[in-house]
């Protein structure tokens, strides 16, 4: 007990003094997730879209797998990641393992089946809505596409968050990929797991604190994007 | 009037009109909807004339929306056919539905929406402006359309409809969840479309409103036609008893 109140004083005088190895960690932190969530909303947004308006042969089977990646393990995806990118794997002479972009490269994996099936979902209930106006302007599935992409977009917001806070919160598959460098390739899960181990429980509460602050503080920024859209644009 | 679209000097749209021959009448044929073993729509035959207010009435059920839908393209028919005047080319059209569905955005970026999607070309806000002075909404062009009053959206549909000046409207219920004030609302700007060339097809269970409107009238009941009169034969010398029965307001009993 003794030992938690004095971590929990010195993670504190560690924040409060932005101390700068911690704040490098958390830097890192937030670089690799937002450019993996960037590059998988990219992917994931139109091809969400248009998964929720099309139909073909295979869709539902392709729903099905999609819904069953957004619990992929991210130890799983840091290791067929590490598979890819490892000397002797097709990425190989990249030269990219443990380096921040095979992070960003493991968290964009990770991410993107989650944005895709929660796209699909938000375009597919207001394609409900939409779906005859659109066939009567004769809108291309294109333009269908885009124009639900548009009216949807807080709720699309929503959805990237939560891929973000998937991705900010998620250690395994960084571990394997990342190695956990020191001033490399740490990131504040890899050096909570790392400072944990090694008993340095100071800096590891002190990197926990931060981490609940942001994934609070991005799940409000979510709701309130939510509201106010909807008080504005109803 | 069959081909001849009034068209004043500020009318803005410059849709070229490249049919030799006018695409209107359209013809039905036998026209059957079916969904599983239920049949909805039962072998419709009837003829949409230029330049007409065509009144489709009947009871709840009837299958008048489906009727709509089939003549505007959104369903495809299980059997029968559709014919328009001209083999290679459909009239331009519309509908707007008994909710409206507006897009997350302004009233006028609503119109400009519509008019991208119709390949019109020019000052697209400017023309969008245009449609809705002659629905009486130019003070809400900036307004979020979502939230504006139910009857107003509905005029928005409609200025949405009039801005691609189409040769042939279709409407589904459009006042039927309006009050009187905003039915008469909806009313006028039919009438002025029809008096701008715009042929009419609309379906409606209001018998003062087919009174009000109509030229033409198609009465459905459980999927089939039961008369199809010009509006002032139909009001006073209805052909079959059925007719008569929802002409009386009485209640229409399944008859099998």
């Amino acid at each position: 007990m003794h030992e938690l109140s004095q971590g929990l004083a010195q993670a504190l005088r560690l924040v409060a003094g932005l101390d700068s190895p911690l704040f490098a960690i958390v830097w890192l932190s937030l670089k690799v997730s937002s450019v993996a969530v960037v590059c998988a909303a990219l992917i994931a947004l139109p091809c969400g879209a248009w998964l929720a308006v099309s139909r073909f042969p295979g869709r539902n089977i392709i729903l099905a797998v999609i819904n069953g990646l957004m619990g992929l393990p991210p130890v799983v995806v840091g290791l067929l990641v590490y598979l890819m990118l490892s000397r002797a794997g097709p990425l190989g002479p990249l030269g990219l393992l443990f380096t921040p972009s095979a992070m960003m490269l493991a968290q964009t994996v990770l991410v993107l089946p989650i944005i895709c099936a929660l796209t699909v979902q938000v375009i597919q209930d207001a394609w409900g809505e939409y779906r005859e106006q659109m066939l009567s302007l004769r809108a291309t599935p294109w333009q269908s596409v885009r124009a639900l992409l548009w009216d949807t977009r807080f709720s699309l917001m929503t959805t990237v968050l939560a891929g973000f806070g998937r991705a900010i919160a998620e250690v395994g598959a960084v571990m394997i990929v990342g190695g956990n460098i020191d001033g490399v390739t740490r990131l504040m899960t890899t050096a909570i797991a790392l400072e944990t181990s090694k008993g340095d429980l100071p800096l590891a509460l002190a990197l926990g604190m931060v981490l609940i602050a942001l994934v609070i503080a991005i799940n409000g920024l979510a709701q309130g994007l939510k509201t106010t859209a909807m008080n504005h644009y109803g | 009037m069959v081909s001849a679209q009034v068209m004043d000097a500020s009318t803005p749209v410059a849709l070229t009109r490249n049919a030799p021959c006018a695409p209107l009448p359209l013809k039905l044929e036998g026209l059957s909807y079916q969904m599983g073993e239920k049949v909805l729509i039962d072998q419709i035959s009837l003829s949409i004339k230029a330049g007409s207010r065509h009144l489709i009435l009947g009871p709840n059920g009837a299958g008048k929306s489906l009727l709509l839908r089939l003549m505007h393209g959104l369903l495809t028919p299980t059997r029968g056919q559709l014919f328009w005047a001209d083999d290679h080319q459909q009239a331009r059209q519309a509908m707007v539905f008994q909710r409206p569905v507006l897009l997350r955005r302004s009233a006028r970026d609503n119109i400009v929406f519509a008019l991208e999607l119709a390949k019109v070309k020019g000052d697209l806000p400017h023309l969008a402006n245009q449609a809705l002075d002659r629905v009486g909404l130019s003070a809400l062009a900036d307004r979020p359309a979502r939230l504006c009053s139910i009857g107003e959206q509905q005029r928005l549909a409609l200025a949405r409809a009039w801005a691609v000046e189409p040769e042939l409207l279709f409407l589904d219920e459009p006042s039927a969840s309006l009050d009187p004030s905003a039915t008469r609302h909806i009313e006028a700007i039919i009438n002025a479309m029809h008096a701008n060339g715009t042929t009419i097809v609309m379906a409606s269970h209001d018998l003062g409103q087919a009174r009000r409107l109509a030229d033409h009238v198609f009465f459905l009941h459980q999927g089939r036609l039961i008369e199809d009169l010009p509006a002032s034969e139909f009001f006073t010398l209805p052909r079959s008893p059925l007719t008569q029965a929802f002409l009386n307001g009485e209640l229409l009993w399944e008859s099998n």
